[in-house]
């Protein structure tokens, strides 16, 4: 618990628990809707947590995440599908099998020394790679997509993940709220002072004698494991999983635009990156609806727009200007937050 | 009769590898200059080929004659977006430069989309169901003209930056930039003029792939993607690497979609370029410093 709270300001601790009690209770106050808003951005607020694993904290730029989304995604959907295992079993082969490629993604670039821009289409590569080949795997229905079965719940099945959006509501709460707190506990742990000085200058840190290579490797399987778990989430809820949406270079850049938007390398700005970004988006939608316009693109012609300015106005994210208007940092010795 | 279906489709895929290759040729003069990686490349290959699109529907102008003045359009839109948007990016962190133009590349995409509609669209030239024969390999005349035209452009471009003084100024910036910058060199505009260049570039090819594709809006990022590969795979910042990165993909993906299925084709080249990521980063042409 020390080391959880060590160095938080109380009026960030105050401020987290008033955010935490909120989301709790949302799903007492909102209709369908808004929760499914609300699931929406739990999950982009997870995923790119995790991605933040390995470009916030580690430095290494990956533009293919949605290979571990489509990963966890197809092997837990085929496990329940097919053999009837449950997805709380059947995310333990996905982490490894997501891990595993992130090993075999990390291995062949970190030791051929592939790094920056070339590591990042590498990454692309990887997934596109995957949208491909799934494309081309009858055995989860290829092109054509692979369903679950649904019908209409009327309790919860925690076990096998059938029921109700305010259980998974509550399950991507949790994990995001786990993943948070995971981050946050990894920024204060060697690994993650070892992987800030890799992000600042790979050849200092080596210097001091930093096994770069290994750390690499470490951010890159914690990230696409972690990652993995967004994907049984994603098949679990959506009920359909089709190659050319769940591993397209659009889902991957989707996934990160949260994190780049809320501040990269920090710990809430994945979290208010999702709430903005989501936000912006259903709000669009709504904007259009009142008033009419019903053509394809306009609102993401103005999403764009808007991802524009803040690109050029904030550089560093919404979130750090915004921690000083709060005045959350007076902890400014240390690394976190 | 086999060896002759083989040799037509891999003519083929050489001609169309010509036009990507001087896609790829932007992106790669973008990128060794600039520095910055364009991932809107695709996204304003596009809109060069809607243009044709308006002008071959309103005009009925020839995609050969709209080679120049559409290049200048995408000439112009380069550059105003060096000067107004990425300049100010330049020494910012790739991440932020990469958002920057995903940002640009949705508003082209959807943009298109607004205007045009989701519909695949297409012209049909004079010349468009015309075919040599060359000692019975048959060849789609409109691959032919749109290979050669590829070609000329290559051309000029290599010989503008080999001989003109304003090519060497901006291959001084790309070597140099401090040093560029001691000698009184206007960077900024360079970068812009490179910018434009490169976007040019694009016009041309995209004025040229209509004459043998169709185009919708979705399909920026496919190009974007493309022209990633091929410019890796040659070599990213060497320009003749870019012309035979795009002849190799080409050929790869003919005869991939030929010998195993059309879909499967582009795992083919996203094969090529992760074995050149990895026992070549550099690239086929590029060299050992990158």
């Amino acid at each position: 618990m020390n080391l959880l709270l060590e160095g938080v300001p109380r009026s960030a601790l105050i401020l987290l628990a008033l955010f935490f009690a909120a989301l709790i209770a949302a799903p007492m106050v909102l209709n369908d809707y808004l929760i499914v808003v609300l699931i929406t951005i739990l999950y982009f607020a997870y995923a790119g947590q995790c991605w933040n694993i390995m470009m916030g904290f580690a430095g290494q730029l990956s533009l293919g995440h949605a290979l571990y989304i489509g990963l966890g995604a197809y092997v837990t959907a085929a496990l329940y599908v097919k053999f009837g295992v449950s997805p709380w079993i059947g995310l333990l082969p996905a982490l490894v099998i997501a891990g595993a490629v992130g090993a075999v993604i990390g291995f062949l670039a970190f030791r051929f020394g592939v790094s920056g821009v070339y590591f990042a289409i590498l990454t692309i590569a990887f997934a596109e790679f995957a949208r491909i080949g799934f494309d081309h795997f009858p055995w989860v229905g290829g092109a054509a997509g692979y369903f679950l079965p649904v019908a209409n719940y009327t309790q919860n099945d925690f076990f096998n993940l059938r029921g109700s959006q305010t259980m998974f509501y509550y399950i991507l709460l949790a994990m995001t709220v786990l993943a948070f707190v995971l981050c946050h506990l990894l920024l204060r742990s060697r690994a993650g002072y070892y992987w800030l000085a890799i992000r600042e200058s790979p050849e200092a840190a080596e210097a001091l004698g930093i096994n770069i290579f290994r750390y690499k490797m470490y951010a890159v399987v914690l990230s696409a494991a972690l990652t993995s778990l967004g994907g049984v989430i994603f098949a679990f809820f959506y009920n359909n999983l089709f190659p050319e949406q769940v591993f397209h270079i659009s889902r991957s850049i989707e996934l990160i635009l949260g994190p780049i938007i809320g501040g990269i390398g920090t710990l809430f700005g994945p979290v208010v990156g999702a709430f903005l970004l989501t936000g912006l988006a259903e709000g669009l939608r709504e904007v259009m609806l009142r008033l009419g316009i019903d053509l394809p693109g306009v609102k993401q012609v103005f999403y764009g727009i808007c991802l524009l300015c803040v690109v050029m106005f904030l550089p560093e994210g919404v979130w750090p200007p915004l921690k000083k208007k709060l005045g959350l940092d007076r902890d400014t010795g240390k690394k976190g937050s | 009769m086999t060896t002759e279906v083989v040799l037509k489709i891999a003519i083929s895929g050489v001609l169309t590898g010509l036009v990507y290759g001087l896609m790829a040729l932007g992106l790669s003069v973008i990128f060794g200059v600039v520095r910055v990686v364009n991932f809107a490349h695709g996204e304003m290959m596009t809109i060069a080929m809607y243009l044709v699109i308006v002008f071959f529907s309103a005009l009925g102008l020839d995609p050969l004659l709209m080679l120049v003045p559409i290049s200048a359009v995408l000439f112009a839109l380069g550059y105003l977006m060096q000067r107004a948007i990425i300049n100010p990016f330049i020494n910012r962190p790739e991440h932020s430069q990469f958002m920057l133009l995903v940002a640009i590349a949705l508003i082209m995409v959807n943009a298109l989309l607004l205007i045009f509609g989701p519909d695949s669209q297409g012209i049909t030239t004079s010349y468009s169901f015309d075919s040599f024969d060359i000692g019975g390999i048959i060849i789609d005349a409109g691959k032919v003209y749109a290979a050669i035209a590829a070609l000329i452009v290559a051309v000029a471009l290599f010989a503008f930056f080999r001989l003109t003084l304003t090519g060497k100024a901006i291959r001084a910036c790309a070597d140099n930039y401090n040093g560029a910058l001691v000698v009184g060199l206007d960077v900024k505009r360079l970068y812009a003029l490179t910018f434009g260049i490169g976007a040019a570039c694009v016009g041309a090819a995209g004025t040229m792939l209509m004459i043998v594709t169709d185009v919708t809006p979705a399909i920026g990022p496919a190009y974007t993607l493309l022209a990633f590969v091929i410019v890796i795979t040659g070599g990213l910042g060497s320009m003749p690497g870019a012309i035979v990165g795009g002849i190799l993909i080409g050929l790869t993906e003919a005869l991939g979609g030929f010998f195993f299925t059309p879909s499967a084709k582009t795992m083919f080249s996203f094969a090529i370029l992760v074995l050149v990521l990895l026992f070549r980063p550099q690239g086929i042409m590029g060299r050992k410093t990158a």
